[in-house]
């Protein structure tokens, strides 16, 4: 009888919060809905990975293959090389981004010409508007063989062209180079903001003290945005399974002669989508990613956690 | 303010860094619009240059000759645009607000079951296959923005910022008999215009530049957005042929390589020539929202 009540009161609970909050629960059943459909909904179709699929077939009448596709991704190393790039990029992206988003900043905050400022701000802004198609457009004026600007420049100083397009070894200078030219001026304007809040009463008086501007950064502005660069670090170290399909499809796309060295997971999962009739395997390439970016985001933000609770995210 | 010599240096330094790299930025943007200014025949012989010779206007003159494409394709992602912004930010900022009623007992429990779509998800395959083949949106205006309408980090920012708005507003006016509904539209609403105008702006930004959704969803050429018109057509000379073709103009001399310049001039156009107006406000929003941490 006992067990039966506290049931029997808990459903009660439940159809009263019902009826109390029945318009909130209303307002809030687009987005569940919606996010049922179009995030969770998938996820059940992650068993594609385990099986052969066929369009005919669908999802559910598809043979189970089980680790078959598994083994052969892995066993063929395919795997491998794409982790290797997807990994090793976005490695460098991180560093180079963050090092040149809080240089710009600490520039930006301390300098003197309020316009020179403004305009230049402006200006590094810019790149972030624009869709990677453009900067596709971009880089092909830049680095076509015959037309290109990069080869006309070499010409007039009468060196060789060079066959960017045709050679590997260019191009992670090349993906770390636009990806900076693109982010680094939205990532620069929220360390800004970070630096802006710092009470500049503690500048003043480093500066009575005696401090010099480049002791007054180390000891003020540096520690003072550490908690943005943790929040912001840790957000893409937790992302470092995910590639940004934009920047390699559209500076690279379907290039061959380039695929060892910059075929990231995005990029593979998406050719095995639409190019290869080998769904099942796409699917688990898509399922291998998801997982090890859910690790990396618990993994990190355990460690942050650790470190210094009030800086992780959950 | 004194000038010391460690001032002196620092400026120095920081005036070269910060000129370097806002040139830099600006730079290839004047290349695309001086190639586009080129004539064929120069850029033939030598190539993109960055300062506009032997002016011409060829390319846009053939580009515009016939602009019933572009113009479809500009109409079509303003309509995506407008539409699915309105709806985003509509849906968003709604359930940001239902998300921080501190009285709505289950609140805890969606913002967890929106969340953890943040850490996992089942990938692109599944994805692509519910929208293709159970939601049968292929080759449709919706495929361009229904899977992109609702985006978790957005309800979360908007329920963060109405965290600050004093819970008494709520209360008195359900007190005075007004249902949720009406307290947020008209209520709430109003003074969260900072948090809406940021998403508002992010979210139109995204459907404008968006060319995932039509590379993955589109072949029919009339439901090409903007971007993905750009990719196409700058992207194969095969495809800038056949579309010339199609709008009655001869292509055997086709001035190709200042035309995918020209053309890209063209779809960017608007959104460089609106920047200078809109782009603090993305500032302003970056600022709030990153304070807020």
């Amino acid at each position: 009888m006992v067990k039966n009540s506290a049931a029997v009161k808990k459903r009660n609970e439940f159809f009263r919060e019902f009826r109390k909050s029945k318009m909130l629960i209303l307002m809030a059943l687009p987005a569940i809905i919606h996010v049922f459909v179009f995030s969770y909904l998938p996820m059940g179709g992650i068993v594609l990975a385990f099986k052969q699929f066929r369009y005919a077939e669908g999802i559910f009448g598809s043979p189970w293959i089980g680790l078959e596709n598994f083994r052969f991704l892995f066993i063929s190393g395919q795997a491998w090389n794409i982790t290797k790039n997807t990994l090793f990029y976005n490695f460098l992206f991180i560093v180079a981004n963050t090092f040149l988003q809080i240089a710009l900043a600490v520039f930006l905050s301390e300098m003197i010409g309020k316009w020179f400022r403004k305009i230049t701000q402006s200006l590094m802004f810019l790149p972030y508007f624009i869709s990677w198609v453009i900067v596709g457009s971009i880089a092909y004026n830049l680095f076509n063989y015959e037309h290109g600007a990069l080869n006309s420049l070499l010409g007039f100083f009468g060196a060789e062209p060079l066959d960017i397009y045709n050679n590997p070894s260019y191009w992670p200078w090349i993906l770390v180079l636009f990806n900076a030219w693109k982010g680094v001026g939205y990532g620069m304007v929220v360390y800004l903001a970070a630096i802006v809040s710092i009470d500049s009463e503690m500048y003043e008086a480093a500066e009575i003290d005696g401090a010099n501007i480049f002791q007054r950064i180390r000891h003020i502005t540096l520690p003072g945005i550490l908690p943005t660069f943790v929040i912001l670090t840790l957000l893409a170290v937790g992302g470092i399974f995910r590639g940004d399909f934009g920047l390699f499809y559209q500076l690279i796309g379907d290039n061959g002669v380039l695929r060892e060295r910059t075929d990231i997971i995005d990029t593979f999962v998406y050719r095995a989508l639409t190019q290869t009739s080998e769904i099942g395997m796409a699917a688990a390439v898509g399922f291998y990613q998801s997982v090890m970016c859910f690790i990396f985001i618990l993994l990190t933000n355990w460690i942050v956690k650790r470190v210094q609770e009030d800086y992780a995210l959950f | 303010m004194k000038m010391t010599n460690d001032k002196l240096l620092f400026n120095a330094a920081g005036y070269i860094a910060v000129t370097v790299f806002s040139v830099l930025c600006l730079l290839p943007f004047i290349l695309v619009i001086s190639s586009s200014l080129t004539s064929e025949t120069y850029i033939i012989q030598n190539g993109y240059t960055l300062i506009p010779q032997d002016i011409s206007l060829e390319a846009y003159r053939l580009a515009l000759k016939n602009p019933a494409a572009i113009l479809k394709s500009y109409g079509l992602t303003i309509f995506v645009t407008a539409v699915g912004t309105a709806l985003s930010v509509f849906l968003c900022t709604m359930t940001g607000y239902v998300l921080q009623r501190k009285d709505f007992l289950w609140r805890n429990k969606i913002s967890f079951y929106l969340f953890f779509t943040m850490l996992f998800n089942g990938g692109l395959v599944p994805w692509y296959i519910l929208i293709v083949q159970y939601l049968h949106m292929k080759n449709t205006v919706f495929a361009l923005f229904v899977p992109s309408l609702i985006s978790v980090w957005n309800i979360l920012l908007v329920k963060g910022f109405m965290r600050g708005i004093p819970y008494e507003m709520t209360e008195s006016a359900k007190i005075d008999g007004a249902g949720d509904f009406h307290i947020f539209i008209s209520i709430i609403l109003p003074v969260s215009k900072p948090v809406v105008a940021t998403i508002g702006l992010f979210t139109a930004l995204m459907y404008w530049n968006d060319w995932f959704a039509s590379l993955l969803f589109i072949t029919n050429p009339d439901l090409y957005t903007l971007q993905y018109f750009l990719y196409r057509l700058a992207g194969s000379v095969q495809a800038l042929r056949m579309v010339m073709d199609k709008a009655g103009i001869v292509v055997d001399t086709l001035p190709v390589e200042s035309m995918k310049m020209a053309l890209t001039v063209i779809v960017t156009g608007p959104i460089i020539f609106l920047y200078p107006f809109v782009q603090r406000y993305f500032v302003k929003g970056l600022t709030i929202g990153s304070v807020k941490g």
